[in-house]
């Protein structure tokens, strides 16, 4: 195992760096004040100083708070998401894939037209009509709604190539059921794809939780990454040259991009061994 | 078969207009709020008047917009209406039509889209095919990993690390805005100019964040054209480097690679319009900014249809200009 990650650079790449975010965030929780996150708790627009290392926004938060608070928040809602978009996509995808028909017509159909149309729209369209009190979680809900297009088109197309394999006409030959097929012997052979597809759906997730919060239908009392973003906006911060209220979310938002992008590699190379590089 | 192909892509045309069209009706009616009784409310609020009026003011635009009718008439007057491209008043700036509003700025985003679209495919194309031909300079190498980071980092981040650096610091450019604030926009050079200056740092953030998508695509393209038989026979017959590199593997390598235009035009254009708010440029994407800060119902409702019609006709587009392009897709029945 730790000779196979020395030599899949870009899984370990990945990781180190969600994991310097994950560290951040709960060796914050446990030195710094995180009640400093609520507005008026500081004096407003100040630059990093040692009583506020990295500043405080125009509402008075203490920007070290808000990111130790916010950065879970915004995993959060990219790991229910991505969890709930490959879940709903991997049950789809396996009925569509295994028993063909017309459900499978249907469910191709169903993701041809929703591939189509742009996620960010839809989703924009839906927060707004919901807009009264969205919480953290309703957010992620929002965008799980969305969330299980992609992965059920990529897992469908895998069943596909796995369902015409040797081994599972010699498991259909020998009598096992439908049920025993999947679970025994699709499944098992699936989860390095899944594993690289949540990966996947947890950074679309994160990526359009984002864009909501943006463009300002994301929940106004979270202490979000993007609703910082959002503030950041809001308020021209940009003009007035405050960078250290916007440098902290774009390093750590970039952070577990690049980080989630390095994984999904990682995880493909692991799981198409074929790409595996000479040892 | 060819005939085939193309009524059955019509089809999916038809069905995703119909299904956004849809969706637009009833998701806002699914949550049970009156925007015209919320609006009404709220603007009674603010100018301090008697509540006592409300009801009837209600009543009496609920006939106007039809919304005492039921549901399955609203509905078909609604299709009906989009069909004709008609999307009724802005609440926000009433007496302006939302189509109005939107001819106003989707010259804008279109655009700032089709010139960073093309430019991040052409350049990003052949990055793609230098990365993955053997006989290019070293220093193509060394290019591909910052490319790649850049490609996982979202383009509105991009444009705010763009902005506090170019346009802050450095003040090379603009901080925000389409043109200079006080000029008025008409067909002059120095308005022009003016203009260019405004849209290179929100290009740029496009640009630089999907270049490495297509790179991405294309050299992986360009390592399995390598492969095959007639690249070899073509280095036998003692060829130019330079016509084995432009006329037998780009060539073939491209094809494949205008495919992936098509998907990602939802994507880029879901970015794109986020740059916009970071850049406070006078596209759609501003225009929803505005629009979903002043809860402008219809207006919003008429920029998600219009764009979504725009994206799928384009796709349409595209997935009828492939077969012409490469003659290798025959499109058969699966």
């Amino acid at each position: 195992m730790l000779r196979y990650m020395r030599r899949n650079r870009s899984l370990v790449v990945g990781l180190c760096l969600l994991l310097l975010v994950l560290l951040f965030a709960g060796l914050g929780r446990l030195l710094w004040d995180t009640s400093l996150a609520a507005p008026l708790s500081a004096p407003p627009n100040r630059p990093p100083s040692w009583e506020h290392p990295l500043g405080t926004d125009r509402q008075g938060r203490d920007l070290l708070a808000v990111m130790i608070v916010g950065t879970p928040l915004t995993l959060y809602i990219g790991l229910l998401a991505g969890f709930i978009g490959v879940a709903i996509g991997t049950v789809l995808a396996l009925t569509s894939a295994y028993y063909g028909g017309v459900v499978d017509s249907v469910i191709r159909g169903l993701v041809d037209v929703g591939l189509t149309i742009p996620t960010l729209l839809v989703l924009i369209l839906l927060a707004v009509s919901v807009r009264s009190s969205l919480s953290v979680s309703q957010m992620a809900l929002v965008v799980a709604s969305l969330s299980w297009l992609w992965p059920t088109r990529t897992i469908r197309s895998q069943v596909l190539s796995i369902k015409e394999r040797a081994y599972i006409q010699v498991a259909r030959l020998s009598g096992a059921s439908n049920r025993q097929i999947i679970f025994f012997e699709i499944m098992p052979n699936l989860l390095p794809y899944l594993a690289a597809t949540f990966v996947g759906a947890v950074g679309a997730a994160i990526l359009a939780s984002i864009g909501l919060e943006v463009i300002g239908l994301g929940p106004i009392e979270a202490n979000t990454l993007g609703m910082t973003i959002y503030w950041v906006t809001y308020y021209a911060a940009l003009l007035h040259g405050m960078w250290w209220w916007f440098m902290p979310p774009v390093v750590i938002i970039i952070m577990v991009f690049v980080g989630l992008f390095a994984i999904s590699a990682g995880l493909d190379e692991l799981a198409n061994p074929r790409t595996r590089r000479g040892v | 078969m060819r005939l085939d192909y193309i009524v059955r892509r019509l089809v999916l045309f038809v069905i995703v207009v119909w299904a956004a069209a849809t969706l637009n009706f009833f998701l806002p009616r699914l949550s049970g709020k009156d925007p015209i009784r919320d609006k009404l409310i709220q603007q009674a609020a603010a100018g301090g008047y008697v509540h006592t009026g409300i009801q009837q003011m209600v009543e009496e635009y609920e006939q106007k917009f039809g919304l005492d009718r039921p549901l399955w008439v609203q509905y078909l007057t609604y299709l009906g209406d989009v069909a004709r491209l008609d999307f009724g008043y802005s609440i926000a700036n009433y007496p302006r039509t939302v189509m109005g509003i939107m001819a106003d700025s989707i010259p804008w985003t279109v655009g700032l889209l089709l010139t960073t679209t093309l430019l991040a495919f052409v350049i990003g194309s052949i990055l793609g095919a230098l990365l993955a031909w053997p006989r290019s300079p070293r220093f193509v190498q060394y290019l591909f990993p910052p490319l790649l980071t850049l490609s996982a980092i979202p383009y509105f981040l991009l444009g705010l690390c763009l902005i506090y650096l170019f346009a802050f610091r450095l003040k090379l450019f603009p901080l925000f805005g389409g043109y200079t604030p006080g000029t008025f926009p008409a067909l002059t050079l120095n308005f022009a100019l003016d203009v260019l200056k405004h849209s290179i740092l929100p290009a740029l953030s496009i640009l630089l964040a999907s270049l490495g998508f297509w790179a991405l695509g294309m050299r992986g393209m360009m390592v399995t054209v390598e492969g095959e038989d007639y690249m070899t026979f073509a280095e036998a017959a003692g060829l130019k480097s330079s016509t084995l590199f432009f006329t037998y593997a780009i060539r073939n390598a491209l094809l494949p690679q205008t495919t992936s235009l098509g998907l990602a035009l939802g994507h880029v254009l879901s970015g794109a319009l986020l740059v916009e708010v970071i850049f406070s440029y006078p596209g759609i994407g501003t225009t929803l900014y505005h629009a979903i800060r002043q809860f402008d119902y219809f207006l919003i409702q008429g920029i998600v249809f219009t764009i979504v019609l725009g994206v799928t006709l384009a796709t349409l587009v595209l997935d009828l200009i492939y077969p012409l392009l490469d003659p290798r897709i025959t499109y058969q029945r699966a």
